[in-house]
Parts: C-alpha cells; sequence; structure tokens
C-alpha cells in the first residue's frame, strides 16, 4: 500500500524555488527520515503532503489531494509541526476534550495512559507546562489517534537528549507498527539512526539521496585509516575524507568497483558511518546533483 | 514516557471503540465553538461584568430610594432604567464582538496554533463558521440571557424598596409588564444587533485572518478611505453613516428610531414582517456570506506568521 505519491513535486516562494521537481514514493510500515540543511525545503514537502500549502506537480496522499481534501485527510494522518505549535492558552484536560470532541479515530483513555506516566496534570494550562512537557503532551495527543500516517516535523527541536530519547522510544515502542508510517523531518539526525526504516537527503529542494537503511548498513563504509596506508586508501577513491584527531577518516561507497570489505579492514578500522557523517559526505561532495536521478523508496523495490 | 506501556500496547486498530463514520457534521462545529469559548474568556466574562456594574449602581440608587421619594422613577415611564441597563449590555456585546472579530483569525496564526488545529479533521469552514457564529449568535443569546437576568434582579429590588416603604408593589408590576419587554429585548437583539450588523463583523472576522499585524488598522482604512472619498467628492456621509447605523442597530429598517426611546419600547419596532422583507437586510447578509466565503479561503493559504 503507498502511502505517499509523488511525482515533479514543485513550489516556489516568490523566486525561492523550495521544491523542485521532487518524487517520492512511501510505502506503508516505513519509517522515513527526510534530512536536509536548513531551507532544503523539508517543511515545504511536508507542507504539501499535509495540505497546508499549494503546490504544482502530482500528489496523492492515502489516495487523496491533500489540498483540496485537508480535513478528510487529516482523519488517517496526524501531524506534529513543532514544539510550538500548542495553544498556551489551552487546558491539558480542554486539549483533550477537543481531540475526541472533533476526531473519530481519538481514543481518550489511550492518551489518559500516556499522560498518567508524565508529571502532567489535567488542570494544568500549557503556557505553565515546560518545553520537553508540551511535547510530552502533543504526542500523548497524536499516539492516541488511530491515524495510518504520522508526519514529524523537527518534533524534538529544543528538546534536550533526555526528553528526545524518551520521544522516539516512546514512537518505536508504543505507536508504531506495520500498518502505520512515520516520516520524519529533522537535522537532528544522531538519535534517529537506530529508528529508521529509511532515509532520504533532501538539498535546495531535490532530493540528492535515497535508500534504506539495510542498504545504507550494507553499502557504506568509513575507515579511519592507518597513517602509513593513507597514500593506498586514497586510490580508492573514497566518497569523502574528514581528519578527527589528527586520523583521516574515509567514507567508501561499496558499490564502486574496486573497493570491498575485506580490502578495506586492512587500512585501518572499519565501521559503518552516521548519517550525518554520510549526509555532510553527500552534500559537499555533489554540490548540484544530478537532479533527475532520484531513487526509488527501499520499500518500493 | 518510558515505563510500562503493555496495557496501552495491544493491537491499536482493534482498540478503536469508535467507527470513522459515526462522527456527525455537527460536533466539529459544537467542539469549535467550545474552543472559542475557552480562549476568548472575555465572551462572557465582559457582560457578566457590565451587569454586576449595572446591578450595583441599580442597588445603590434603590437604596437612596428607601429614605427619599420611592425609586426616583417616572411613573409614565417605569422601563427607562431597564432599558438603560439593556443599552449598556448591547453596547457592551458590540465592544467584544468587533474586538474578538479583529484578533478572530489573526490570534491562531500568531501563536502558531493554526498548524495544530490544521492536523485535526476540521475544515476551514467549518472554523470559520464557529468564529463567525460568537458574534452573529453566541453573543447576542448571551448578551439577552444576561440581561434578562439582571432586569429580573432590578425588578426584585425594586419591589423590596416598595415593601420595605410599605408601598405596594402592583403599579411597578403592572405598569413594567415585564415578559412582554423581555420579547422585545429579544426581538431587538436578534434584529438589530444579530442580522443587521453581520455585514460589518464578518468584515472584520474576513480582515482578521489577512495581514501580519495590525488588523484594526486594515480593517477600518477601507471605510475610512471610502467615506474620506465620498465626501470629499460628494460632500455627503452616506457611507459612514451606513456603516455606523449597521454597527450599533440603529436604522429606520430596524427601529423607528426617536432620540428619547429604548429599544425595549414598544414604539420602536417595526413588524417582523416589515423587517424580513427590507431589501437592506438581504444585501447586507449576502455581503456577510461573501466576506465568510473569502475568510474560508484564505484561511485555506494562510499558515503561521
Amino acid at each position: 500500500m503507498t502511502v505517499v505519491e509523488a511525482r515533479g513535486l514543485c513550489k516556489a516562494f516568490g523566486t525561492n524555488i523550495a521544491l523542485d521537481g521532487v518524487a517520492l514514493h512511501i510505502e506503508e510500515g516505513r519509517i522515513l527520515g527526510l534530512i536536509g540543511p536548513n531551507g532544503a525545503g523539508k517543511t515545504t514537502a511536508l507542507n504539501a503532503i499535509l495540505g497546508l500549502t499549494p503546490y504544482q506537480g502530482e500528489l496523492k496522499v492515502l489516495g487523496r489531494d491533500p489540498w483540496t481534501e485537508r480535513d478528510r485527510l487529516m482523519r488517517d494522518v496526524s501531524f506534529i509541526a513543532d514544539v510550538a505549535v500548542l495553544p498556551r492558552w489551552i487546558r491539558v484536560s480542554q486539549a483533550l476534550d477537543y481531540v475526541a470532541g472533533v476526531h473519530p479515530r481519538f481514543d481518550r483513555a489511550k492518551a489518559e495512559g500516556f499522560l498518567a506516566r508524565t508529571a502532567i496534570k489535567r488542570a494544568t494550562k500549557v503556557r505553565e507546562l515546560s518545553k520537553g512537557m508540551v511535547t510530552q503532551l502533543h504526542l500523548a495527543l497524536v499516539m492516541a489517534i488511530d491515524a495510518r500516517l504520522l508526519v514529524l516535523d523537527e518534533p524534538t527541536l529544543g528538546l534536550d537528549i533526555l526528553y528526545r530519547k524518551q520521544f522516539y522510544d516512546s514512537l518505536l515502542n508504543d505507536y508504531f507498527d506495520r500498518n502505520r508510517t512515520i516520516v520524519v523531518a529533522t537535522h537532528q539526525v544522531e538519535e534517529l539512526q537506530h529508528v529508521l526504516t529509511d532515509l532520504m537527503f533532501i538539498n535546495r529542494g531535490r532530493i540528492v539521496f535515497s535508500c534504506s537503511m539495510e542498504e545504507f548498513e550494507s553499502r557504506y563504509l568509513e575507515v579511519m585509516v592507518n597513517p602509513e596506508q593513507i597514500a593506498a586508501a586514497r586510490a580508492l577513491k573514497p566518497m569523502y575524507e574528514r581528519q578527527v584527531l589528527g586520523r583521516s577518516i574515509l567514507l567508501f561507497d561499496l558499490k564502486s568497483d574496486d573497493v570491498d570489505r575485506q580490502r578495506l579492514a586492512a587500512l585501518g578500522d572499519v565501521r559503518t558511518p552516521s548519517i550525518a557523517d554520510l549526509f555532510v559526505a553527500v552534500l559537499t561532495n555533489k554540490p548540484g546533483n544530478q537532479p533527475g536521478q532520484v531513487q526509488v523508496q527501499g520499500a518500493a523495490q | 514516557m518510558t515505563t510500562q506501556s503493555n496495557v496501552m500496547h495491544e493491537s491499536p486498530l482493534e482498540s478503536q471503540p469508535i467507527a470513522p463514520a459515526a462522527m456527525s457534521a455537527t460536533r466539529p462545529l459544537y467542539w469549535s465553538i467550545r474552543r472559542e469559548l475557552w480562549e476568548n474568556r472575555s465572551i462572557y466574562i465582559a457582560p457578566l461584568a457590565v451587569a454586576g456594574v449595572a446591578l450595583f449602581g441599580f442597588a445603590l440608587g434603590s437604596i437612596a430610594g428607601i429614605w427619599e421619594k420611592p425609586l426616583r422613577l417616572n411613573p409614565a415611564q417605569p422601563q427607562a432604567p431597564y432599558d438603560m441597563a439593556a443599552g449598556l449590555m448591547m453596547l457592551t456585546g458590540i465592544v467584544v464582538s468587533v474586538f474578538y472579530c479583529l484578533d478572530a483569525l489573526h490570534g491562531e496564526r500568531r501563536d502558531r496554533s493554526i498548524l495544530f488545529w490544521k492536523s485535526l479533521p476540521v475544515s476551514d469552514l467549518t472554523t470559520v463558521l464557529s468564529k463567525a457564529s460568537i458574534p452573529l449568535v453566541v453573543l447576542p443569546l448571551l448578551t439577552f440571557a444576561i440581561t434578562f437576568a439582571m432586569q429580573w434582579l432590578m425588578l426584585v429590588m425594586s419591589s423590596a424598596v416598595l415593601l420595605v416603604r410599605g408601598l405596594s408593589v402592583a403599579t411597578l408590576w403592572t405598569k413594567l409588564s415585564f415578559l412582554r419587554m423581555s420579547w422585545l429585548l429579544l426581538y431587538h437583539i436578534l434584529t438589530a444587533h444579530a442580522l443587521w450588523p453581520a455585514p460589518i463583523y464578518c468584515w472584520l472576522l474576513f480582515v482578521s485572518g489577512w495581514p501580519r499585524r495590525a488588523t484594526f488598522l486594515w480593517a477600518a482604512l477601507p471605510l475610512v478611505a471610502i467615506a474620506g472619498v465620498e465626501q470629499i467628492a460628494f460632500h455627503t456621509w452616506h457611507f459612514a453613516a451606513l456603516v455606523g447605523s449597521r454597527l450599533i442597530g440603529a436604522a429606520p429598517t430596524v427601529a423607528s428610531t426617536s432620540p428619547d426611546m429604548f429599544p425595549t419600547d414598544p414604539m420602536t419596532h417595526i413588524a417582523p414582517g416589515t423587517f424580513l422583507s427590507s431589501p437592506g437586510l438581504w444585501i447586507g447578509l449576502a455581503i456577510a456570506a461573501a466576506f465568510l466565503a473569502a475568510a474560508v479561503r484564505l484561511r485555506r493559504y494562510q499558515g503561521p506568521i
């Protein structure tokens, strides 16, 4: 079941092009990380999916046109835009009442259950909660909605590491299953590495890289090269090279012809790179990037 | 949010007791209106406060009346203080409506909560209708209810003063005809303060969804500009008079106004038939509907500011 299908998605704000022919194909049961620098078009892409902004091109979310059918679509789609969107005047009990009142798929008992595990009290107003608690509240509301697609746009921005970890743990343990799909846009990738099933890099309105996490782990390798073998390592054409504490770390794409795992292991310590390292490698290595070459999501292959 | 989650974790699809189609179409509207009342508590606090002040003033006058001449009432017009208090309540309703409308579609963009509201299955039409219903339905009915209660308390106070002085309350009760006064008040509020000013309120509501700041300025400037052009070109004030009479609910179509008469006086009213068949009413409602449609469309495009 395809959850999001986009072709030639374009959006411009005046002369500033936010989306430049984006193609997306997201299957059910995936957790896709949409990673990109500030202003790359992440939020614009998500807003198009959520029916918050008009666009050119083809886009179907759960078989519907999000721009013309936003209210109907929102029965099956939830989203957390960022930490600051819950109205500050609302009481926790009122937020529960309201969502229960307007959302046919909201399970109030479930939301109460999530809240019971936090220090949040019913009579408190949102403005009296800490930033981490507001996120917990929003997450409790959203996780109690039986939606098929959950969209998160920088959900953990401004939160400390403890809340960030809790946030993703809750999502994975209490919410995610094979019938749901999650799309996360962020540039805080550290906690996400073991959460995602698919990865997509976006830059200047284009998808510049896309693969599944299985592919990511089998295909990319980072070598902390022994100093005496650095020339030999560089001869194997790494994607990217960086220096850490005087040692060179080279990133290799195992799909290219003349490298394999054993050969690299002989040059130094090998390990799977972090998403952040690959992101930097992809973005600094291929400026401009091949525009048409957008790969299909892992699940669809 | 880390511990014990097994209770919650059984298949979420099956644990869903409500069928998706079971929700009626009016429920989102009902909850959206409640939402407005939660956010804008001035909608009921302001009229209650004004009613309290009016009652306090009337009580002072009544107590003074125990020693002075009874109630300082003009026996020919016993309803005068009641009308004065009702007028005060209606004025409050107008002020609250204007301020509410100017912030209605602006506040949710300013505090970014529009992203939360839009993440729920509530259409832009439902949202705009719920906001329009505050000045057009909720506030008029609320104004009537509070005024009714206030006037009833005033009647009780006057009667108490008369009894303390050892006078009969019969004259007061027969001259006043409280029930008829209340019906006329309801009629007046619904016609002159809900239907008649609808285009003004809908204009303010529409404008509140447009600018990034200074909604009052954007709402007032076009009106001032049109009035100014008219004055310079034709030396008349028709437009300004039109807007003013719509807002305060005083026009020949609504009431056969004479300056010394108050709205609850039966003489100031025209028949419902005449009111409902006046073209001005329907033109105004058509304009109001157009502004609402524009506001719905605007909200679809607008995000946080």
